[in-house]
């Protein structure tokens, strides 16, 4: 396309904030509240705010009602106290209760839809002057002849899928800032560019993730308790794969229900879509759902590593904050906090200093680190297996995490077992009748949408392994991990090995498993054309 | 010369409806809304005659709550002059809207007004003929292609045998289709350009238009749920489970 390259269109900010999530939306308001003649914008690869989070979520109002001391009297659309927490182990046929860990506690917290809580901020950054652009993706990053971050390049629209220009075709632009802010969330696209271009992880563990799957229903009256809390443990995840479910009461006969898994499980045969809708047949969870019907769905990685795998968050001319950087509390399985904390940490750090340099020391020595910390040993305990797993929960808890030791994280991509060295795990799953019936009926209720016309953005860096490599030592995982079937293997006469790995792309949610996932890390998410994607509802 | 569009703010085509459980109507709550698309076509291709030179001003309008101002801004990001938005409740009948559109060509004089040929909630491709005789000048409906020369429009109309190319004189209402043009996207500094452009908000009293609901609502179902197939081994089991539900 090199002859359709033209010098691109330039705009100027004083900061530039990528991603409209709770991190983002912090930074740019607390922003305009310190220094309200700050240029500031937001970039925000969803057609509208809100549109590209999938959450739990209950969250901790603290970092809120400093944000903004009178939240309370103008709630975001879903938002419900809660009342009771309840913890259960699992097996394929019963229920046990477990006494709920202190971290698990919620009373004082709210139960919100994270994609509508941004919504609402939205306009509120907007009322104190923040320009926030939705349906525009930040693809690449402008480095100044100092090699610094500069800006960022926003993606070209109405290109087709071999990369030439359509008649509707419009260049990018790029956005200049002395100070660029990386609220991308989980596996950020650029963040992950950046980390690996300023080397930004050297000191750090490897970071290790999860991935969430959730639906929003509407059940049956009378069968929600709005405020109830539950979380679950065990089946159908085998002992050695750490995870477990939410069921989230809401108003309106609305109920949340999702499954995450950690992404460093084994067995290449598994799949957390099947083991999300399993867990929904349990023979205790199954009522709550028969008779509803499903309102909306979708899938998300979850950023697990903590505070070992915190990578360093400055960088000349740019800064990570929230699950960019990765600071989500995995035994709270919170990170909505601490994306709101981080983003107004920032925003303190750029009003007074006017750069990026310091930002790391000014983090590691905040609260948002302390807490980090104090859990820091709970989640690689489950590396030897759930009751082990307990056990250094427990010790770390009942020591908050003052024992002088720290347990390390290892990267998840290599933890699959070759087809050879796996026994297949009889997991005890049954036929399902609740809906979605499979993957394909299940990104209906994501309304995703990508024009088929324009760049596969999963990129195959080494397409042979697929078909051979993979295929002798995992059998093509991505046909499983995938929560959205993007990866399917087809019979093709023409290809050499009858076989050939096609690509749905537009089948996508953006959750990002496969970067992540994929053994040989030769698959590289990138952002399709701005506004592409899911359109979650309330998720 | 002034070209008016109409704009409708509706639930994006990508959303799947829901009913509400009570029937009351359409589930809109969290749910995106956008321009309703053969409206976009219309600014498209009204944007397209300015820039060939063939009228001065585009002006943008639209009758709803203020939550329409979101879609009349996105109007304005795309290349309209101006915009109008009419206070109303956003859900309004035909005739009402018609009415209300020809206080505006009463007062901004238009030498096009380039409508949707339906809006995709309602469907009910209505406004442009109404409105067409209210002011009592030539429409040209579903327009798929359209070329403008001195006081007249040459249109090809998509009609049930094909297509059908005629003339009006202008002023006239032109209602378009979804093969006429594929509009544009929105250039990012142009979203703050839009922020600095006219939006007029008159209300349906200043208009001296009032509200008039002909049709009532008793209530909303979805289409039943189509129950589950059965796969057919061959031809002869095709008909004899055919035969056996009586539909051959
Ligand atoms: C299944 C699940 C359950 C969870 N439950 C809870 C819970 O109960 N409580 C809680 O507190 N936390 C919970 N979390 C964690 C919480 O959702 C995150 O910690 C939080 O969303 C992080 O906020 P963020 O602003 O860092 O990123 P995000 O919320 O992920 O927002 C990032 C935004 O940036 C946009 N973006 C990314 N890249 C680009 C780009 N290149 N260009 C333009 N835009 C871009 C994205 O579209 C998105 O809108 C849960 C997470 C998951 C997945
Ligand atoms: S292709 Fe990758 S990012 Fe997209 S839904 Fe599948 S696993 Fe998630």
């Amino acid at each position: 396309m090199s002859e359709t390259v033209t010098e691109r269109e330039v705009m100027e900010y004083d900061v530039i904030i990528v991603g409209a999530g709770p991190s983002g939306l912090a930074c740019a308001i607390r922003l305009k509240q310190l220094k309200p003649d700050l240029m500031v914008a937001v970039i925000e690869k969803s057609a509208e705010v809100g549109a590209h989070i999938l959450s739990g979520a209950v969250i901790e109002p603290g970092p809120l009602d400093e944000l903004l001391p009178g939240w309370r009297d103008n709630p975001p659309p879903v938002c419900v106290p809660v009342e009771r927490d309840e913890l259960s182990y699992l097996t394929a046929t019963s229920k046990r209760k477990l006494p709920t860990p202190p971290q698990q506690k919620n009373h004082g917290n709210f139960i919100v839809s994270l994609g509508a809580l941004c919504a609402w901020l939205a306009p509120q950054a907007e009322a104190v002057g923040v320009d926030i652009f939705p349906g525009y993706a930040a693809s690449g990053i402008f480095y100044t002849v100092d090699n610094a971050v500069g800006g960022v390049i926003i993606g070209d629209m109405g290109v087709d899928r071999d990369g030439q220009p359509k008649d509707t075709y419009m260049q990018g632009i790029e956005i200049h800032a002395p100070l660029t802010v990386l609220a991308e969330g989980c596996r950020g696209h650029l963040s992950k560019q950046l980390i690996s271009k300023y080397e930004l992880d050297k000191e750090s563990d490897p970071q290790c993730y999860g991935v969430g799957i959730k639906e929003l229903w509407q059940v049956d009256a009378g069968k929600c308790k709005p405020g109830l809390v539950q979380h679950s443990i065990g089946w159908p995840l085998d002992k050695s794969t750490y995870g477990g479910s939410f069921i989230y009461h809401l108003d309106k006969d609305r109920v949340a229900v999702g499954f995450v898994t950690a992404l460093d499980y084994s067995d290449p045969e598994f799949s957390p879509f099947e083991a999300f809708q399993q867990f929904k047949h349990h023979p205790e969870i199954k009522p709550l759902f028969e008779g509803g019907e499903i309102l909306s769905g979708g899938a998300r990685t979850i950023i697990e590593g903590g505070s070992q795998s915190l990578p360093r968050v400055d960088m000349p001319g740019a800064l990570l904050i929230g699950d960019a950087a990765g600071l989500l509390n995995l035994p709270k399985i919170k990170g909505t906090h601490q994306a709101i904390r981080s983003g107004m940490l920032a925003a303190v750090h750029i009003a007074d200093k006017g750069s990026a340099d310091g930002f790391d020391a000014a983090l590691r020595s905040s609260p948002v680190m302390k807490e980090l910390h104090k859990v820091r040993n709970i989640r690689p305990g489950f590396n030897k297996g759930l009751w082990r797993g307990l056990i250094t929960a427990g010790i770390e808890t009942i020591t908050a995490g003052k024992l002088p030791r720290t347990l390390h994280n290892h990267a998840d991509h290599s933890s699959l077992r070759n087809l050879s060295d796996t026994k297949t795990i009889d997991r005890h799953w049954v036929k399902r009748d609740l809906a979605p019936r499979d993957r394909l009926a299940s990104v209906y209720f994501a309304a995703t949408e990508h024009d088929e016309d324009q760049p596969v953005h999963l990129q195959i860096l080494e397409p042979d392994i697929c078909i051979t490599r993979c295929g002798e030592e995992y059998n093509h995982p991505c046909t499983r991990f995938c929560p959205a079937n993007v990866y399917e293997i087809v019979e093709d006469e023409q290809a050499d090995a009858g076989i050939r790995l096609q690509i749905n792309a537009a089948n996508c949610v953006h959750c990002k498993t496969c970067d992540i996932k994929d053994p040989y890390q030769i698959i590289n998410w990138v952002t399709p054309e701005g506004g592409s994607g899911p359109n979650y509802q309330n998720l | 010369m002034k070209i008016l569009v109409g704009i409708k703010r509706v639930v994006d085509y990508n959303v799947r409806i829901r009913i509400k459980p009570d029937g009351s109507g359409v589930d809109t709550d969290g749910v995106k809304m956008s321009i309703n698309p053969f409206d976009e076509i219309a600014l498209e291709e009204a944007l397209r005659i300015r820039e060939a030179g063939m009228a001065e001003e585009v002006i943008v309008v639209s009758l709803g709550d203020n939550a329409c101002q979101q879609q009349l801004r996105t109007g304005l990001a795309m290349g309209a002059d101006r915009a109008i938005q009419v206070g109303a409740p956003a859900s309004l009948q035909p005739l009402t809207i018609a009415r209300a559109f020809m206080e505006v060509i009463n007062r901004e004089k238009p030498g096009l007004v380039l409508l949707g040929k339906q809006a995709i909630d309602g469907d009910n491709s209505q406004t442009a003929q109404m409105l067409a005789a209210l002011w009592d000048r030539p429409q040209a409906t579903f327009a798929s292609k359209m070329s403008l020369e001195e006081d007249i429009a040459t249109v090809t109309r998509e009609v049930d045998a094909g297509l059908e190319t005629i003339e009006v004189d202008l002023p006239a209402v032109i209602s378009v289709d979804l093969r006429l043009n594929e509009p544009r996207f929105v250039k990012l500094p142009d979203i703050m350009k839009a922020k600095r452009k006219p939006l007029d908000v008159l209300s349906l009293d200043d208009l001296g238009v009032s509200i008039e609901n002909d049709i009532q609502f008793k209530h909303h179902e979805p289409p039943p749920v189509r129950e589950k197939g059965i796969m057919v081994e061959d031809a002869a089991q095709l008909v004899a489970e055919l035969k056996n539900r009586g539909l051959v």
